[in-house]
């Protein structure tokens, strides 16, 4: 099983690498930056959906997780990423590989301190709740926004450029492909059955012995660090940063995507993730009317379906075996 | 000081709406800031259309303001009767994301009818000094921007306080099927609140529009989230307490520009409210409320 397991990696990656290659090539640069985006946002959607959905903590600080783990990775790669190619390369031998390794670090560094952030903010949603723990992120994700506005060494308000461009669709597809796996397996396990619990019922949670304060620290430090990625991500293909990319209205469109998904919904996020980075695009054609029609789309969405696209389902191949599965177990 | 003073009777008017729209409803009404915003526009073309930008008069100045808080009574309820009744019963982060909705919506409505670039608001009271002693001045408008702030704010504690229909107002807040019981009719308590609210903010918007004359359509975002941090700070529900939030809020941000730096006047809000979350979540008048997530 082991080896079964590792020849199909080496070809998801194979198939990553060649994806690539191709299609940057093929395809026309503006298209390419919207499948980008969709990358990125999927990894926030479903990240934010783990604190959100699954363990029913209302955060609205995820741009602020995002702004950590941009600033930082760009701050690591500018700063020391630069000088370490070389000396790196004698090693490793190809320049590419010295870069990916700076840059995975760099994104793990990233991401590792959005997670250190979300354990501070974590702490206090033992104690807050509801609209109050929504006030509370809303508040930490403005304060850590201000705080790097006035950091001179990321430029501050004038925005931190000449960040090297090292995101590609490979990192921005394999870092998504590992989100997805690790919440889903996240959720699949005994700890997930921990986090839907403190969301059904926290009472009823804490009394069948689940330490609830234990798992919601835990999703957010989880959900932090994969939003910390997807801000090194961010932050390294535009090659610029500014805080104005990590205001409120950020979490909130990212907020928008876990709803409208369904909350708890791994697919649903990822298809709504989807769905709106690309129905802006569209709306192009209504020129001013744009932003317009997207919030009434909006509106109309929540009147209409309020517990997202998905609901709770979940929707992968394996559903589709099971209806063909259970219909042949009828007719039998 | 003033300054501070005058900032946080504003403040403290937007917080009034949050504040009654929490407490019939328990939904952050995100798009406040934004009639907050409409409230200014419609201020500056009732000024256009009386034609008083040339010649500013006493009663010129209160048509305004009664026609612009008039509006947005009437923006007020209709949103609340096209966005929000329909998902009275459904689950309060739907709620929650509407509002949002809608916020966006009159932000770029606004910028398609109003124009994205910033409008100057007609002086229509000229600026004097009324007192300059001892490194003192306090201008007119201070004066206006504070009187009027006082007046709105009694008036409306007296009418909850002492008409049928406040009373109605707090049951509704207070349990909202055992108000429904009683024979009151909650839909048209919810809308009253909301017309009220959305006054408020307008009256608001004249009065920031009176010294800091430079209005857009995305002027409301932040002033609706400072109300909103003032509104939780003294408690949210709690009408004196948004008024006591919002002056702790204007003065501890112009006390903030002046010793530190102009670019943490917006963390200073958000640092006041962690603390305060941190270690009175209730708000600083608020009574005890287990609130089940």
């Amino acid at each position: 099983m082991q080896f079964k397991k590792i020849i199909f990696i080496i070809l998801v990656l194979g198939f990553l690498l060649l994806v690539n290659y191709y299609v940057p090539r093929r395809m026309n640069p503006y298209l390419f930056q919207i499948l980008i985006l969709i990358g990125i946002n999927i990894i926030l959607a479903v990240s934010l959906n783990l604190i959100n959905g699954f363990t029913g903590q209302f955060s609205i600080g995820h741009a602020g997780f995002m702004a950590i783990g941009g600033y930082t990775s760009a701050f690591f790669t500018f700063y020391f990423g630069r000088n370490l190619v070389p000396s790196l390369t004698s090693i490793l031998l190809f320049p590419w590989l010295a870069k990916s390794v700076i840059f995975v670090s760099a994104l793990i560094l990233g991401g590792t301190l959005a997670a250190l952030a979300g354990l501070i903010v974590g702490i206090p949603s033992l104690r807050l709740k509801g609209d109050y723990l929504a006030i509370a992120t809303l508040g930490f994700g403005e304060i850590i926004r201000v705080l790097i506005l006035n950091i001179d060494a990321v430029g501050g308000a004038r925005g931190f450029a000449d960040i090297p461009g090292y995101t590609n669709l490979f990192w921005v597809l394999f870092f998504m492909l590992v989100t997805v796996v690790v919440i889903r397996n996240l959720i699949n396990s005994t700890h997930g059955r921990a986090f839907l619990s403190v969301r059904e019922d926290e009472v009823a949670a804490e009394a069948m012995g689940i330490n609830t304060t234990y798992y919601k620290v835990y999703a957010f430090v989880i959900g932090a660090f994969f939003a910390g990625i997807a801000g090194g991500l961010f932050g390294h293909y535009l090659m610029y940063l500014h805080t104005n990319s990590f205001t409120f209205m950020r979490s909130i469109e990212i907020i928008i995507m876990v709803v409208l998904g369904g909350m708890g919904s791994i697919t649903g996020s990822i298809l709504a993730a989807i769905i709106f980075t690309i129905l802006p695009e569209f709306l192009r054609v209504v020129k001013d009317y744009r932003m317009v029609m997207y919030s009434l789309i909006l509106i109309i969405l929540m009147l209409t379906r309020p517990q997202g696209i998905f609901g709770l389902k979940e929707f992968s191949l394996l559903t589709i075996r099971n209806i063909f599965v259970r219909k042949e177990q009828v007719a039998k | 000081m003033i300054n501070g003073i005058a900032w946080g009777s504003i403040y403290a008017l937007i917080a009034l709406g949050y504040t009654m729209v929490y407490g019939v409803l328990r939904l952050i009404n995100f798009a406040h800031g934004d009639v907050y915003m409409v409230g200014a526009f419609a201020g500056f073309y009732a000024v256009k259309w009386l034609g008083l930008a040339q010649e500013p008069t006493i009663f010129g100045a209160v048509a305004v303001f009664l026609l612009s808080m008039g509006c947005c009574g009437i923006l007020g309820f209709v949103i609340e009767r096209g966005a929000y009744k329909p998902l009275r019963k459904a689950p309060r982060l739907t709620a929650l994301i509407t509002a949002i909705g809608v916020s966006l919506f009159l932000e770029n409505a606004g910028q398609l009818i109003f124009g994205a670039d910033p409008k100057f608001f007609p002086q229509i009271i000229a600026k004097k000094d009324v007192i300059s002693s001892g490194g003192i001045i306090l201008t007119n408008q201070q004066v206006i921007v504070l009187g009027v702030s006082l007046l709105l704010m009694v008036s409306l504690q007296l009418f909850v306080l002492k008409t049928k229909t406040g009373k109605a107002m707090r049951a509704v807040s207070f349990n909202r099927e055992a108000a429904s019981l009683m024979g009151i009719s909650v839909d048209r308590i919810i809308s009253i609140t909301f017309v009220l609210g959305s006054a408020l903010a307008a009256a608001a918007a004249i009065l920031v529009a009176l010294t800091n004359p430079k209005i857009e359509p995305l002027m409301g975002i932040m002033p609706g989230i400072k109300a909103f941090v003032a509104a939780v700070l003294g408690g949210i529900g709690n009408i004196p307490g948004a008024m006591l939030g919002g002056m702790i809020m204007g003065i501890a941000e112009v006390m903030v520009v002046g010793y530190l730096s102009s670019t943490y006047r917006d963390a200073i809000a958000f640092a006041i409210l962690i603390l305060i979350l941190l270690f009175k979540p209730s708000g600083l008048l608020g009574g005890f409320t287990g609130e089940k997530a």
